[in-house]
């Protein structure tokens, strides 16, 4: 027996019944319900022009507003939450909203057609905005705006308006009614949405999960579908059934203890960041910052991430550096391993019938632990790396231990390199150990060429990171990066 | 960073009243942030309505053996599938060359050449469907760059070539000579909306399409011949298109051509809208260059001898690849008299996509080789780049003399000196070189770079019979004001400007004049909206159709109120005649009462151009716009990673319709024309597919890539041509400014070798294109260190 997907959506409850699980929210607004002001750009969540804004109730129970890609995200995972589209922003009386004004006043739209998604987009940061005083920083914006593509313009007014947006007299939102109208959208059983033979499995519990998965090997696991929904929209692939994690309550799990920081699998990636770099925030920071784009992040997940287990993940490579761990979880119990021994080859995990991930596992910082990462790709916002660094030592009395070193887009999966690693081991950490670090990287890994680099590239500049790595952590010389990173040294006080 | 206080911005208007030179926001700006806008996407679809996908080539040259759609015709929701045997005209869609075939009559030359149409119930169903078809191809040899294709003589059109005296005995007599050679990339247009055409039939042999397109007449000569029908069967409909930059202007044909055959066949309508990766598959982007010069020159680092071989990737057919090159030839000057020059270009007929047009057209490929150039001489002669870039500027007038064109063109409103003089001393250009190599002395990873590069662009089709435009404006009896012209708007904000123009003409506010889509049964013969001549020649067609009704509306009244029709004034929506002031709207209903015609035509074709493509000479320009740039950068040489830190911009708009818009203009070229350079990299296999096909390969600026320090201002000018209120166009232009930063990189790069050595630096400047170069600085420095150490 199918559930209707059920969403609040212009002031009213919306219930959709007898649609593919895989018909993505957008189609379902241009198509379905001739809402055509959110646009299609790309259908991969690269471009920004079908921004929306999603409201959820958060595992403690208050509203959370986010910008999200509505090309790639199944109608079913909007089950229980609310959706925003640029129709919603005109005030009761036709008046435009400040976000909107503030658009039309600095001649932020040409073509218009990415308008409705910057929008939306600024209509997220006006929200996090109310009740603040100051104008948003540059970098708040550029955050805010990460996965807004604007051909036209080149920005400028664009950024303007997001700074003139509060200057101009206040729009307030109604969380608490809206709130109220969440609670009574949740559900307390499963939900299952069936069509054309295909069912999408929404679980409460970490039971319901566990037998569901027993059941079911072959369904696809779905948790912010910022991955699995490009396998529909671009490859067009057949899913299957589908298990939604993200209904999951205890996979929203985040902890702290015996010096780990755990991170449910359905935790999203803005949301582990943030817990993450509270403990690491000069090394993950600017990773935080350049992992894809707000939208992506706000439903994609690290256990995702982790998951499916791309040779050039961003998240990986710092993960195996620190000694992260994967927690597992089947029917038959669970089981937690180093990342590292999680990926066994290209595209190819160590699961076992019937697992999925349950957690991520982050060692907390360590007395005499330096760990640093750098992420090397054609632009600097959301842009998948063509080289990803990471590097973790132990420093006692300038001499190196444990060394950790790890590489995304070096080989077929995000691994350590171990000749590096016993060059470095024991030896004092000064330029002749880093040469002699870089040179075995060469015995280390052999890339390949694509249209992110070419194996060149690749080989050197993993090399050359070394010795920013170097550069940076030499205990008599160590370098602040504004001196040696272009990108922190135009942040830097030069050019205020 | 500019902002909507910027000085310039808020100056005061100049006249009590006036419609043009002020920031009118965009006429559809409101409807943009409603999301209100009408797409053709958007558009309500009739009933019946299906939708059609392409199936594309696999193989980059190869002979078609067999086609198998019974999987295609299975699939779910599919209604037809079309190949080039069931199209009832012409099988072509080249603009000027009819080498184009709409679907592949059994050889394919790229990867992504369409085959067949797929036609089924919804969108989603006809591009999965399109993938089932099983086809059997013999593969050819495939030639895929252009030095490919130059190597096997192969090309779409006959080699050009352009000289002015005679370059190899100046060569030879120069006291310096240089050699080299540059490789800069293509560009994805990358508009947001991709292509987009929904044709419907109606009775009799009609069909009506609704295109995304800057060249509806062009879409229905292509859309008649393939249907064929007559032009006066097919209409052809543009509201607005969600970006074009030359995208949309042949390339939107195969699109319009697809969705019209399939309709017409199935007298039902049908949409085709191309999916982001088949759009950047199928069609043309700006066509990539590879430049081999010899260059002689004097001391002081003035040019007398200029020899330039360029060859681009035409792709596998001609579409407009004659006139970018021809374009490019026109532009190698950029701002400079270069002596002696030979000029010869090709268009190397590769199996890739067939290239287009791109903002710009071939300038930015002409002007970036001299640039280029520029800095090697600089720095061979251990110059500041901006003296050598100076020394070299055309000449002013006849007694300084060095003004003229090499394409015989008389260079009379030259304002580069200035412009410049004035953007060096605002960018505290020569203190901040000092800064900077200061900086570089004291910083072994990060080097800072500075480029300053000038603009000359030439305004006007290089093809003289294009500079024509028409408009028609209706004044209805309340005394609003409609407006329909030939231009089409892609953003750049033409409508506006036109309906500024109109509401100026008529001493109107703005809000009285509203401007409606563009449609080929109210405007025949139009031209496309480019070379940035959308405003010049549109603007000036509306403005002779409003001041008809003007001076009809002038004598009417001066014959009711006993006044000279030479007298009256049209402003602050009053008409004012004999010391009365009339609204408009009452005087439009008096004299539609004593049956005067309230709506004209208008016409316009630019004066005084004409161009010989035989021996390319002539004046093909109108007139000219110039900029200049400053831009600084910062780069890391153990990465090649690099950020913009600061840009300065001057540009000469004319008297400028708009300043808003206008600095719009140029501060969105800037950035787009510094996402050519850089990140965004066409990247082919070496079995000739494309694989940055989509955004999450293919890397456009992104909001961080706009630089904090970021000034634009337009430079206080009044065009010396007749152009439409003295103003002048300011689309393409700007996109050359961003050399500078491209410059500015390489400058950086050379501050490793202690700017002894010249970087090879190709564009685009990827962080691994800056690396090769710094290390090829590296290894240069390297042996001469090893040298002087051993003598």
């Amino acid at each position: 027996m199918s559930d209707p997907v059920r969403f609040f959506y212009r002031g009213e409850v919306h219930s959709v019944a007898d649609s593919a699980p895989t018909r993505t929210l957008l189609q379902h607004l241009r198509e379905d319900l001739h809402c055509t002001g959110t646009k299609e750009g790309c259908a991969e969540g690269d471009c920004g022009a079908c921004t929306v804004v999603v409201a959820e109730l958060q595992p403690d129970g208050e509203v959370a507003m986010k910008s999200v890609n509505s090309c790639i995200q199944f109608l079913p995972t909007l089950d229980g939450k609310a959706v925003y589209t640029i129709e919603d922003l005109k005030q009761p009386d036709g008046a435009l909203h400040p976000v909107q004004e503030a658009l039309v006043e600095c001649h932020a739209s040409q073509c218009g057609f990415c308008t409705p998604g910057f929008a939306m987009s600024l209509w997220s940061l006006y929200l996090k905005q109310e009740g603040k005083a100051d104008q948003p920083c540059r970098k708040t914006i550029d955050e805010t705006l990460s996965g807004n593509l604007c051909r036209c313009t080149g920005y400028r007014p664009i950024i303007d308006a997001a700074r003139r947006m509060g200057e101009l007299p206040p729009v307030t939102f109604d969380r608490a009614a809206l709130k109220a109208t969440l609670q009574s959208l949740q559900r307390d059983t499963m939900a299952s949405f069936s069509h054309g033979g295909q069912t999408f499995y929404a679980p409460r519990t970490l039971d319901e999960l566990c037998a569901l998965r027993a059941e079911k090997p072959g369904a696809t696991i779905v948790a912010g579908s910022t991955d699995v929904g490009l396998w529909v929209t671009k490859q067009m692939r057949d899913l299957g059934d589908m298990i939604y994690v993200r209904q999951v309550q205890e996979l929203f799990h985040m902890q702290e203890a015996d010096g780990m920081l755990t991170v449910g699998a359905a935790v999203s990636l803005n949301d582990a960041y943030a817990a993450i770099c509270r403990h690491y925030k000069d090394e993950l920071t600017e990773m935080w910052q350049r992992f894809a784009s707000q939208p992506i992040r706000n439903t994609g997940t690290l256990g995702g991430s982790v998951a499916n287990g791309s040779p050039i993940g961003d998240s990986a490579p710092w993960m195996i550096a620190l000694g992260a761990e994967i927690v597992l979880r089947s029917v038959h119990g669970q089981r937690t391993l180093l990342l590292e021994k999680f990926y066994l080859d290209y595209m190819k995990k160590d699961w076992q019938p019937g697992e999925f991930v349950e957690a991520v596992r982050i060692p907390l910082p360590r007395k005499d632990v330096r760990f640093r990462t750098y992420k090397l790709s054609k632009r600097y916002d959301q842009d998948i790396s063509a080289v990803c660094a990471a590097f973790t030592i132990t420093l006692k009395d300038g001499v190196v231990s444990d060394a950790h070193v790890a590489y995304g887009g070096m080989a077929a999966t995000s691994r350590r390199a171990p000749l590096a690693e016993a060059a470095m081991n024991g030896q004092p950490w000064n330029e002749e150990t880093a040469l002699a670090a870089m040179a075995a990287l060469a015995q280390d890994y052999t890339p390949l060429t694509d249209m992110r680099a070419s194996a060149a590239y690749r080989m050197k500049t993993a090399q050359n990171l070394l010795r920013r790595f170097w550069l940076e952590t030499d205990p008599v010389a160590g370098q602040p990066l504004q001196s040696i990173n272009a990108f922190h040294y135009a942040e830097g006080a030069a050019f205020a | 960073m500019n902002s909507k206080n910027d000085a310039f911005l808020n100056q005061p208007e100049k006249q009590a009243w006036a419609a043009v030179g002020k920031n009118a926001k965009h006429e559809s700006a409101e409807l943009h942030v409603l999301g209100e806008a009408t797409y053709t996407d958007d558009i309500r679809e009739e009933h019946g309505t299906l939708h059609a996908a392409l199936g594309i080539s696999a193989k980059a040259h190869a002979n078609i053996l067999s086609m198998n759609f019974d999987a295609v015709r299975a699939a779910p929701g599919v209604v037809a599938v079309y190949t080039h045997k069931d199209i009832p005209g012409t099988n072509d869609c080249g603009p000027i060359i009819h080498d184009d075939p709409i679907l592949s009559e059994g050889l394919v030359q790229y990867i992504g050449q369409p085959i067949f149409i797929v036609v089924a119930d919804t969108h989603d169903n006809a591009r999965r469907a399109a993938r089932k078809a099983v086809i059997e191809y013999e593969e050819l040899p495939a030639v895929l760059t252009p030095q490919a294709a130059r190597d096997a003589q192969s090309f779409v059109v006959p080699p050009m070539h352009l000289a002015r005296g005679d370059a190899q005995a100046a060569f030879e007599r120069s006291r310096h000579k240089l050699k080299g050679e540059l490789y800069v990339g293509g560009q994805e247009q990358f508009y947001l909306e991709g292509q987009i055409s929904y044709a419907i039939p109606r009775e009799g042999n009609g069909m009506l399409i609704h295109c995304s397109t800057q060249h509806p007449t062009e879409m229905q000569h292509v859309v008649a011949h393939a249907l064929h029908r007559h032009s006066h069967d097919i209409v052809v409909q543009c509201r607005r298109m969600g970006g074009g930059f030359g995208g949309k202007e042949s390339q939107s044909a195969l699109w319009a051509a697809c969705a019209a055959i399939a309709a017409a066949r199935l007298k039902r309508p049908v949409k085709l809208r191309a999916d982001r990766d088949d759009d950047m598959m199928v069609t043309g982007k700006r066509h990539c260059f590879y430049y081999e010069y010899e260059i002689g020159y004097g001391d002081d680092g003035r040019i007398a001898a200029a020899k330039v071989e360029m060859v681009s990737r035409a792709g596998y057919s001609a579409d407009l690849s004659a006139p970018v090159a021809t374009r490019a030839m026109c532009h190698f000057d950029n701002a400079y008299y270069l002596g002696d020059v030979d000029i010869r270009a090709m268009a190397g007929k590769t199996n890739t996509q067939s290239n287009t047009a791109f903002r710009g057209f071939g300038g930015p490929q002409g002007a970036i080789a001299i640039e280029y150039i520029i800095d090697e001489i600089a720095r061979n002669l251990g110059m500041d780049a901006l003296d050598v870039r100076k020394i070299n500027f055309y000449g002013r007038n006849d007694e300084e003399g060095r003004n003229v064109t090499q394409y015989q063109q008389k260079v009379v409103d030259n304002v580069i000196h200035e412009l410049v003089a004035q953007l060096e001393h605002d960018s505290e250009y020569r203190k901040r070189r000092q800064d900077i190599n200061a900086f570089n002395k004291g910083s072994k990873v990060l080097k800072r770079g500075l480029a300053l590069t000038p603009v000359k662009f030439g305004i006007a089709f290089n093809v003289t019979h294009f500079n024509q435009a028409g408009a028609l404006v209706h004044v209805y009896t309340d005394g609003s004001v409609l407006v329909n012209h030939g231009g089409t708007e892609m953003g750049q904000g033409i409508n506006t400007k036109v309906c500024q123009v109109v509401a100026h003409e008529l001493g109107l506010d703005l809000d009285w004049v509203r401007a409606s889509a563009t449609d080929t049964s109210k405007v025949a013969n139009t031209s496309a909206t480019a070379a940035s001549t959308g405003a010049d020649l549109n603007g000036k067609a509306a403005q002779d159709a409003a001041h008809t009704i003007r001076r009809r509306l002038a004598e009417f009244a001066a014959s009711r109120h006993d006044g000279n029709p030479d007298e009256v004034r049209f402003e602050d929506n009053f008409v004012h005649v004999n010391g009365q002031a009339i609204p408009f709207a009452e005087l439009v209903q008096k004299a539609y009462m004593a049956r005067v015609q309230l709506w004209s035509d208008g016409f316009y074709a630019t004066p005084g151009l004409h161009w010989d493509p035989k021996t390319m000479s002539g004046n093909p320009f109108s007139y000219f716009a110039y900029g200049a740039a400053v831009s600084e950068v910062v780069v890391d040489t153990l990465t090649g990673e690099w950020k913009l830190l600061r840009a300065d911009a001057l540009y000469d708009a004319g008297n400028s319709l708009n300043p808003a818009i206008d600095i719009g203009q140029v501060e969105g070229a800037f950035i787009q024309g510094m996402g050519w350079l850089t990140t965004e990299e066409l990247w082919w296999n070496p079995a000739g597919k494309l694989m940055t096909h989509a955004p999450s390969t293919y890397k456009i600026p992104a909001v961080s890539d706009c630089p904090g320090n970021f000034k634009v201002q337009l430079y206080k000018n009044r065009n010396a041509a007749d152009s439409i209120h003295r103003s002048k166009a300011v689309g393409e232009p700007p996109l050359l400014l961003p050399i500078s930063v491209f410059l500015a990189i390489r400058d950086a790069c050379s501050a490793v070798g202690g700017h002894r050595y010249n970087p090879p630096l190709k564009a685009p400047a990827t962080s691994e294109a800056i690396l090769n170069a710094i290390s090829a600085v590296q290894e240069r420095a390297a042996v001469q260190d090893a040298a002087e150490a051993a003598d």
